[in-house]
């Protein structure tokens, strides 16, 4: 690591400056996309569900590292303009995790009991207050450990745009690389990064789910709740398939 | 008594049964189930159904799982739509709007409107967990009615006194027994101030020794408002008390209805008198 002189470290540490960037632009445009999928996936209209499910089957089952090559070589060609390299990421992965956000979504308010939606009919609630008070409220908290893994998935997703020449962490580290003709130490190094940041993600995520369900009445886990029957479970996430996002 | 039916194999009853016009006594009825049919898949849940309801009576319907008594509620709650017939409530129809004359099919928001008037309880209480005790009765009267935030407030804080549970409203419903759930439900329903309170089977979720609570409450609230009630239960003592009329149903049909006096002590019908002995 000695080789590793002070220039070198300011090259890794900007590199995770823009990878935290990256991942929270991102992160940002797959929550719009996975609230907005995720609900018209249980609009009462066909084409609605149609369109969005569309939009999930074609985000979910492309790869990511491709998509940004396309957003980056070939929306030029047809459209006349070109994006700057973290724009295309930052488009890719925010719409590839809002594909998979949006199951999640989708999942959560499937969870919340039909009894919920029962009373909100029988109060008179507008289907918008239905949802807005009584269902998302419900949901969200089932929602946060699966949005804290696709998150996590994310920040290491960002690893891909190094490829098109963005100075995130991993290009630093071949920058490094080739400077100190040394893998070892600079991977290392990067490892922990990665760690580090996805280590934070996590314990904030577990903040957020302890506010959520102290939100909805229930004790935080690992404390025994009243009535778990009320809750809302906990819904499977649609994990992206190993090396798909890669 | 306040209601009655006809069945295609029965000729109408309207008017021409003693009992209902001593009891309707000119008066109009504020439910009215036409030919109701309600199937699901090809399993016929309710045939044909003809019932009328008359403004303040409470009618209990009691029968074998199955035989359509939930499917009412929700048919009149509107979780359901008829597949053919039509429901009205006083002089609106609830299934269908009028529009230019013609019948169609009512919109959610014409539905939403005229639900208003039915409160509903749940065998499950249906609380809304995300909400503490006093906002789960005041959101919709604040939020659906319009009615001012500390106006619902003192009146949630009365239906609470009512139900004796003054000193819960800042706990979540996670916090309370079944019982204390189901009469926050009971509140919450009252605070929309119905015209009708459809009760489903609202002690069968609680643990035994605290549905007598539940039900002094539910005889409380029967004998001292005028507020119509539509009672599906198993509570055949309960019943008994507070019905002005027993409907008994059989397979989508109602099999013989009459005062409770009448149905439990003499019942006419034979399904009726095994349906009793069964569950007493």
């Amino acid at each position: 690591m000695s080789d590793i002189t002070w220039g070198l470290w300011e090259l890794l540490l900007k590199g995770v400056w823009i990878t935290v960037q990256l991942t929270v632009y991102s992160a940002a445009l797959a929550a719009v996309a996975a609230f907005g999928i995720g609900l018209a996936r249980t609009h009462r209209r066909w084409i609605v569900r149609f369109l969005s499910g569309a939009y999930f089957e074609i985000f979910r089952g492309t790869s990511a590292l491709i998509l940004m090559f396309w957003m980056f070589f070939v929306l030029p060609m047809g459209f006349g303009w070109q994006l700057a390299p973290m724009w295309a990421a930052v488009l890719t992965l925010g719409l590839t995790y809002g594909a998979y956000g949006s199951e999640v979504v989708r999942g959560a308010i499937a969870a919340v009991p039909p009894g919920q939606r029962e009373a909100g009919v029988a109060l008179s609630f507008s289907p918008a207050q239905t949802l807005r008070k009584i269902v998302l409220p419900q949901a969200w908290p089932g929602m946060v450990p699966p949005f804290n893994n696709l998150l996590i998935e994310l920040l290491k997703g960002t690893a891909l745009v190094s490829i098109l020449g963005v100075g995130d962490i991993a290009f630093g580290a071949s920058l490094v690389r080739n400077a100190t003709a040394q893998s070892a130490p600079v991977y290392t190094i990067i490892l922990v990064m990665y760690f580090v940041l996805a280590f934070a993600l996590t314990r904030g995520m577990r903040a957020v789910e302890r506010h959520a369900k102290a939100g909805i009445g229930q004790a935080p886990a690992g404390r025994s709740r009243l009535r778990p029957a009320t809750g809302p479970t906990v819904t499977g996430a649609t994990a992206p398939a190993e090396g798909e996002a890669r | 008594m306040s209601a009655d039916r006809s069945t295609p194999n029965t000729p109408p009853a309207d008017g021409t049964d003693a009992a209902a016009s001593a009891s309707a006594s000119g008066q109009t009825e504020l439910i009215r189930f036409d030919k109701v049919t309600k199937r699901f898949g090809s399993h016929t849940v309710l045939d044909a159904l003809d019932m009328k309801v008359y403004p303040g009576k409470h009618v209990t319907l009691i029968g074998p799982s199955g035989s359509g008594k939930t499917t009412i509620l929700r048919l009149m709650m509107t979780l359901l739509k008829p597949d053919e017939g039509t429901i009205k409530l006083g002089d609106r129809y609830l299934t269908h709007e009028d529009k230019g004359g013609k019948l169609v099919p009512a919109s959610d928001r014409y539905s939403r409107e005229i639900r208003k008037n039915i409160g509903m309880v749940f065998q499950q209480f249906n609380l809304f967990p995300n909400m503490k005790v006093l906002r789960n009765i005041t959101e919709a009267p604040v939020h659906v009615l319009g009615m001012d935030k500390d106006a619902a407030e003192q009146r949630a804080r009365e239906l609470l006194d009512l139900v004796g549970l003054t000193a819960h409203l800042d706990k979540y419903p996670s916090q309370l027994s079944g019982g204390q759930q189901q009469r926050v439900a009971i509140a919450r329903a009252l605070a929309m101030r119905p015209q009708v309170l459809l009760l489903d089977e609202v002690t069968s979720a609680l643990d035994p020794e605290l549905v007598a609570g539940v039900l002094d409450l539910l005889r409380d609230i029967a004998h001292s408002t005028d507020i119509t009630m539509l009672c599906v239960t198993h509570e055949m003592n309960f019943a008994r008390d507070i019905s002005d009329c027993v409907m008994m149903f059989d397979a989508g049909r109602v099999i013989e209805f009459g005062p409770p006096e009448q149905i439990f002590t003499a019942p006419e019908h034979e399904r009726t008198r095994e349906f009793l002995s069964a569950v007493r």
